[in-house]
């Protein structure tokens, strides 16, 4: 199992964000884009932050954004977002935010196998600001070891 | 011995908690079976659960409980959760 591919409009270089709100537009935008999901579920993302608060920095400098698994879900999907500037979400430990990741699930059991591909990649403590501080497409997917979305089968 | 984790869909921070408890605890040479929940299901999912982890936003949603509650503040930090799962545990 890898990662949901990383085509172009899935990675998101140096954006601007005023707030946490608008970052996490960003990365649900590159998921609508990617023909991932649909804008309902941007909303959704923004919506579980309004409703537990910014649970989702789980680490110094990222944010994952996500919600359920749910009709707005076309297929799985990943979403990388860096900002310019960071954003403060409001996290008492792993405030401000540099990379955002848009996560989203069709079913419940692939979002798990996805979510530990991520994990694989950020336990190196080194990747968040190496990502924060990339200035490619190709540099981003080399560093989460994801790919295209274009190569042909293994 | 049963190790919840919870976030509030169930599948994201969750499933990302899990999955490093996991590597956490076979670092400790401990065994337990860990499952990720949203927050809404915590009541009935860790009933008979040891230990709940989970971020500080839902400590007070998650109520009175007999597990104990454990806030994790890095989820990428293999070592603040083998800590903590250590001093729980242990």
């Amino acid at each position: 199992m890898t990662l949901p591919a990383l085509a172009d409009r899935a990675i998101v270089l140096h954006a601007r964000a005023a707030d946490w709100r608008e970052a996490i537009k960003l990365a649900g935008d590159a998921l609508v884009d990617s023909g991932c999901t649909t804008g309902e579920y941007t909303e959704a993302m923004i919506r579980m932050v309004d409703a537990h608060g910014p649970y989702i920095v789980i680490a110094p400098g990222l944010a994952l954004a996500h919600a359920r698994p749910g009709p707005e879900v076309r297929c799985d999907g990943l979403s990388i977002v860096t900002l310019a500037e960071p954003v403060e979400f409001g996290h008492a430990h792993n405030d401000p935010v540099r990379v955002v990741i848009g996560l989203a699930g069709a079913a419940a059991d692939s979002h798990l196998a996805a979510v530990a591909e991520l994990a694989n990649a950020f336990n190196n403590p080194a990747v968040i600001p190496a990502i924060a501080e990339a200035g490619s497409r190709d540099e981003v997917r080399r560093l989460l070891g994801a790919g295209t979305g274009a190569e042909a089968p293994a | 011995m049963k190790i919840v984790t919870i976030c509030g869909a169930g599948i994201g921070t969750s499933g990302i908690l899990k999955v490093n408890a996991e590597r956490a605890l076979q670092r400790l040479g401990l065994s337990a079976t860990v499952v990720a929940a949203d927050i809404g299901s915590v009541a009935r999912v860790a009933a008979d659960a040891q230990v709940i982890l989970t971020s500080a936003e839902f400590v007070e949603a998650i109520g009175a409980t007999r597990a104990d509650v454990i806030v994790i503040e890095n989820y990428f930090d293999g070592e603040e959760l083998a800590g903590k799962l250590e001093a729980a545990l242990g």
